[in-house]
């Protein structure tokens, strides 16, 4: 074998030693057993400690709460929305105690009134609503109910209610055009109220030979829009014609 | 004859002494046998706490859905998100927020987020000009198919046996290219330890059997968490009775955080 070969296998030999010493070194030791990463990285990820216990753990101590807690519409809102995560009162209950919010600012996080929230959630707008006083003073956080039946529509369907007011229809009451029954204010969806079904409903005001004031647009029902009734196109609670 | 009798003797004395040999290697085997094993198995149990309780990773395949129209825009999620996991309380840093869209009746979709809706939101801007406006709750989407691991220099990002896409915050080296790769703007470098950081459908707690805390907390069940390939589970009830729709389909990362009545208009 000529010399230069011998020469060059040593330093070859070298480098690959070298670099197995560097691998052996450099690369973490549970790099790869899994995949293209560290496995004990996994390990690290699932071993931090947990803050929020779940609801399932305050059942176990307070369960008479619990009980009317789940019975009432706040049932899907878990204890520790309002008091925090309880991780540490679960292990040593003496020791921390969870906090209760009483001050105004909490519960509109969820119920001030904007549009973006879904249609009948229940809202409010903070500024108006019973200002100065704690939500707790009327409502009971763990079974809500409205303290009293709501009289005005706008109690429930404000953003409806706020539209109107801004529209050429703020004049008229919400009675107007839907009849509403007693049941439907202590349980909405019982019973729901009505809408007007007929295009002469809306032709009272709008038909060409309406009794109404002169300054109120009238359209000829004969030929406006035969096929459909009036709020299939027009939006009643803010009329497009301004 | 005691001459020729000697020498099978002697073979016989030798292989008498190797088989005793090798029975008291076999008996300190036995014995070394159990410590062995107990040391081994010792080493297992450091492992982890998940192992412990049977967890296997490979029996699930995780994925959250979101009802858009669900969502009040409270910010809880975002809150519990950062207790959590000890995210900074800064409004930069979140693993999860809430964003509110605004689509103006001149066709402007405006997006806002302060402080990722933990503090509430402001009334919208010109009420009347709203054509629809909803709230988004947005996180990481734990791809199949995920950018962030893709381009990580050291392998400190990966997606586990079970679907979720984590980060090695030992051995993640801070260079940010997965915060620039990820098409969600789900990750972040925290600020004090300098390593990339994203949401983990709160590892922890899942590996025992618990929900993530955004979910825990969401107060009108706008989140539900669980095995996207199981035939039951909350996760897999969700996608049979919504229409399903997954964020920026057309990048091919396989998203797995499911958005239900999502509107068009959401990025």
């Amino acid at each position: 074998m000529p010399q230069q070969v011998k020469r060059l296998a040593v330093v070859f030999v070298v480098l690959i030693g070298a670099l197995i010493g560097a691998r052996h070194y450099l690369v973490p030791k549970t790099f790869g057993l899994l995949g293209h990463y560290r496995a004990a990285a996994v390990e690290a990820n699932a071993s931090k400690p947990m803050m929020y216990a779940g609801h399932e753990a305050c059942a176990v101590c307070h369960p008479d709460i619990v009980k009317i807690h789940d019975d009432a519409r706040h049932r899907t809102v878990a204890c520790e929305v309002c008091h925090g995560a309880q991780a540490a009162h679960v292990d040593s209950p003496a020791d921390h105690i969870p906090p209760a919010p009483r001050e105004r600012a909490f519960c509109p996080l969820c119920h001030a009134y904007d549009p973006a929230r879904p249609t009948g959630f229940p809202q409010i707008d903070p500024i108006t609503h019973n200002p100065g006083h704690p939500c707790i003073t009327c409502h009971n956080p763990h079974a809500p109910v409205p303290p009293h039946t709501p009289q005005e529509c706008s109690a429930c369907h404000g953003e409806i209610a706020r539209t109107k007011t801004l529209s050429k229809h703020a004049i008229l009451p919400c009675t107007t055009c839907h009849e509403v029954q007693e049941l439907h204010k202590n349980n909405p969806l019982a019973s729901t109220p009505t809408k007007p079904q007929t295009r002469e409903f809306c032709g009272q005001c709008h038909s060409q030979d309406a009794k109404a004031p002169s300054e109120i647009v009238r359209v000829d029902m004969s030929t406006h829009g035969q096929r459909y009734v009036c709020w299939q196109c027009h939006y009643p609670h803010s009329p497009e014609v301004q | 004859m005691t001459t020729e009798t000697k020498p099978p003797q002697a073979p016989a004395n030798a292989e008498e002494q190797v088989s005793r040999e090798r029975r008291e290697f076999l008996k300190q085997c036995a014995t070394a046998a159990p410590l062995l094993l107990g040391t081994i198995a010792a080493g297992e149990s450091v492992a982890g706490a998940a192992q412990e309780q049977g967890y296997k990773p490979e029996e699930h395949y995780y994925g959250m859905g979101i009802d858009v129209k669900k969502c009040i825009g409270c910010g809880r999620c975002a809150d519990a998100c950062k207790t959590e996991n000890n995210v900074p309380r800064e409004p930069l840093y979140f693993r999860t927020w809430v964003e509110r869209y605004t689509i103006t009746t001149d066709g402007e979709t405006v997006v806002t987020s302060p402080d990722g809706g933990i503090e509430g939101f402001p009334p919208s801007v010109s009420e009347k000009g709203i054509l629809r406006t909803f709230f988004v709750p947005k996180l990481c989407n734990h791809c199949a198919n995920p950018p962030c691991v893709q381009v990580c220099p050291v392998g400190a990002t990966f997606i586990t046996k079970d679907g979720v896409v984590l980060v090695d915050k030992d051995y993640c080296i801070g260079c940010r290219y997965c915060v620039q790769a990820c098409p969600y703007g789900a990750r972040f470098l925290n600020p004090v330890t300098r390593t990339a950081e994203k949401c983990t459908f709160c590892y922890h707690r899942v590996v025992q059997g618990k929900v993530p805390a955004c979910v825990e907390v969401c107060p009108t069940g706008a989140r539900v968490f669980g095995d996207v390939t199981a035939r039951t589970s909350p996760l897999a009830r969700f996608v049979r009775f919504n229409e399903i729709q997954v964020l920026k389909p057309q990048l091919n990362t396989g998203p797995k955080a499911y958005y239900a009545n999502l509107d068009g208009e959401v990025r």
